[in-house]
């Protein structure tokens, strides 16, 4: 890395900048499992409402049998990010410790 | 309040639906802590994190439900013009962010944007801004636990400070566990279970006037009329929905409001810096400008479709307000299912606001406050736990202010659209911190001070009933533009009269002065040309240009 260009020092920042060599933040898990995993359970859960929807259910949406519609869509939008995390699993996270603790 | 009117049928699946959210968002906090070892993993994220995540989070943070029911409201007050909320005066500003300012935040390595004053200033300017961010933050915590509650009380019919307090203890839980990246996460989170909640609705609604024509032809006749279709008709004069002239919303708006808010306000800019290099924070602000292009769609739209379709709608007080127009429609239109979805983004969008707002206290309280004037070369162990006790006290301070919201919602409001007006000296500050090295550490701080002041008067004087107004947005266009106009003049009035800054004292804080690394720590794939801040930002601003031709 290019040295010619470091910015201007400061103590307070210097400190903390030296403590992030002890950063965990390379444990933290990746949001695509959690936003996929609730995002099925709601298709789920909505698209069985919907199966089972009443007329009178229908009606109130203005005949569009929305539970069933949105609980597929959500549940397609679940798997769809389960199936990114698994095709691309996020970057080893050794990137934010190969920075020189200047 | 007003009865049951807004009462929603919620079944047991609708809160089986609401349970999961909540376990959800608490297992987020409570997972992120194996990620917390320094005061960086807990105000920052350990600045790890990839740009669409910090990307979601930062439009996210803006999406709190007073900005989701708010601009609903306006959809249905003032039509169409609504949208310059979003094109005019959110995306340049996102896009300047990303391409210009980011690299003198992200490079500079500062851990707060008051912080950047201290480096580019002075202390005292450093001081002023922080104090002000901090109380600004906690004061509009407040408003957002108060609104979230007002909405849980009628919606649901939960007590107020049964809401008021459950929202309270969700927010402080996975805050003060999982620190900044249990609140990100989170925000990405809320991000799609808001817009879950909100196409149904939008969907609906529009079948039911008959789509996008049958809803323009509908609004025709309302008490909007045609002007209610239009973005820039009629803006000539000020005989328009929005009672503003194409200069007011251009400059006012487009200009110094929305710069000052998207640049400078530190909930936001906290989205970035936690970025994992400089490359993802440029790209931040950007991503975040995508979404933002398009959620007029399911804010505007239901507003409208509102305005059409209940009788009433505008009621000065009562449940027929323009703010209830997306709970009317809830209770109209969905039913069990998709309802508490519903139910759940309304939800999901206040704890993010609130969430934003106590993340940045916390961070400016510890770092800025407490380590820079209190108590300083303490461990980075103290500074964390400053943080953690940080946002305990943030949560119930905004607690108290929630009541005290309670008993003066106009005041609160009132209190909040200052602090919005706040914003344009501090941006022009920074502007000119930012490309005019010669700029004094004493012309920064007076011109913080002086521009502030003024837009504080004009303020009061037009509360005071002194000056006059079309509106409340004509006068926050005139506070800020008056307020930007002295920054500029007071830093060129003081700077030649006092001695500058060594240069090396400004190396990666101003432009033309080295030390910014564009490309330091980029990852291969982040060089490929798709992911270029510039051509990005650039794509975004001729959409939200040729989005208003439709609307013209």
């Amino acid at each position: 890395m290019s040295n010619d260009g470091q910015p201007a020092q400061d103590p307070l920042i210097d400190e903390t900048q030296a403590e992030q060599r002890r950063s965990a933040a390379a444990r933290l898990f990746d949001i695509r499992r959690v936003i996929g995993g609730l995002f099925v359970a709601y298709g789920i859960i909505v698209t069985l409402i919907g199966i089972f929807d009443s007329r009178a259910e229908i009606d109130k949406a203005e005949g569009v049998r929305i539970n069933l519609w949105a609980g597929l869509a959500m549940l397609v939008f679940g798997l769809l990010m389960l199936l990114w995390q698994w095709l691309r699993p996020a970057d080893p996270p050794a990137s934010n410790e190969q920075q020189p603790g200047a | 309040m007003d009865g049951d009117g807004l009462r929603l049928n919620m079944n047991g699946l609708d809160y089986l639906i609401l349970a999961l959210y909540f376990v959800t968002v608490l297992g987020v906090g409570f997972a992120a802590r194996r990620a917390i070892r320094t005061s960086v993993d807990f105000f920052l994220s350990g600045r790890s994190l990839p740009a669409w995540v910090t990307g979601l989070a930062f439009v996210s943070a803006n999406l709190g439900a007073l900005e989701i029911i708010g601009m609903a409201a306006n959809g249905a007050q003032y039509g169409v013009m609504t949208v310059h909320y979003y094109w005019i005066g959110a995306v340049p500003a996102m896009v300047f962010l990303g391409i210009v300012m980011m690299p003198f935040y992200y490079g500079s390595k500062v851990r707060s944007v008051p912080e950047y004053l201290r480096l580019r200033f002075n202390r005292p300017t450093h001081l002023l801004n922080a104090l002000s961010f901090a109380v600004a933050q906690v004061l509009i915590a407040g408003v957002n636990l108060y609104a979230l509650a007002l909405v849980m009380q009628a919606l649901l019919g939960w007590p107020l400070w049964t809401a008021i307090v459950v929202g309270a203890a969700i927010v402080l839980a996975y805050i003060t566990i999982g620190g900044l990246s249990g609140a990100i996460y989170n925000e990405v989170l809320q991000f799609f279970v808001i817009l879950a909640g909100l196409i149904p609705v939008t969907v609906i609604g529009l079948v039911k006037v008959g789509g996008w024509n049958g809803l323009m032809d509908a609004v025709g006749d309302t008490k909007l009329g045609e002007a209610g279709l239009h973005a820039w008709q009629g803006t000539g004069s000020t005989a328009n929905p929005l009672g503003a002239h194409w200069i007011g919303i251009v400059f006012g708006l487009g200009f110094v409001l929305s710069f000052g808010y998207w640049t400078t306000n530190f909930a936001e800019v906290q989205r970035a810096l936690s970025a994992k290099n400089m490359s993802a924070a440029r790209r931040t602000p950007i991503i975040a400008a995508y979404p933002k292009l398009v959620i007029p769609l399911v804010t505007i739209i239901p507003g409208l479709v509102a305005l059409v379709t209940v009788q009433g709608l505008g009621a000065e007080s009562g449940d027929l307000q323009y703010n209830n127009a997306i709970p009317l429609l809830m209770r109209d239109l969905l039913p069990n299912g998709v309802l508490g979805v519903a139910v759940t983004g309304l939800l999901a969008s206040f704890m993010a606001g609130m969430a934003a707002n106590v993340s940045g206290f916390n961070t400016v309280f510890t770092y800025d406050i407490w380590q820079a004037y209190i108590r300083r070369d303490r461990s980075d162990e103290y500074y964390l736990r400053v943080g953690r006790w940080a946002t305990v006290a943030a949560v119930v301070i905004g607690i108290g202010t929630a009541f005290i919201a309670a008993g003066f919602s106009n005041i609160m409001n009132y209190i909040q659209a200052l602090f919005s007006v706040f914003n344009a000296p501090l941006f022009a500050t920074f502007i000119i911190g930012m490309f005019w090295k010669r700029m004094s550490a004493l012309a920064g701080f007076w011109s913080l001070l002086l521009g502030t002041l003024v837009s504080l008067s004009l303020y009061l004087l037009y509360k005071g009933g002194v000056v006059d107004f079309n509106s409340d947005l004509e006068e926050s266009f005139w506070g800020a533009g008056l307020a930007f106009v002295t920054a500029v003049v007071v830093a060129a009035i003081i700077t030649p009269l006092t001695s500058p800054k060594r240069d090396e004292e400004l190396r990666g804080l101003v432009y033309g002065m080295g030390g910014v690394d564009l490309k330091g720590d980029v990852l291969a794939g982040d060089a490929v040309w798709y992911r270029s801040p510039v051509l990005l930002g650039l794509i975004a601003v001729a959409l939200a240009a040729l989005f208003y031709i439709p609307v013209f």
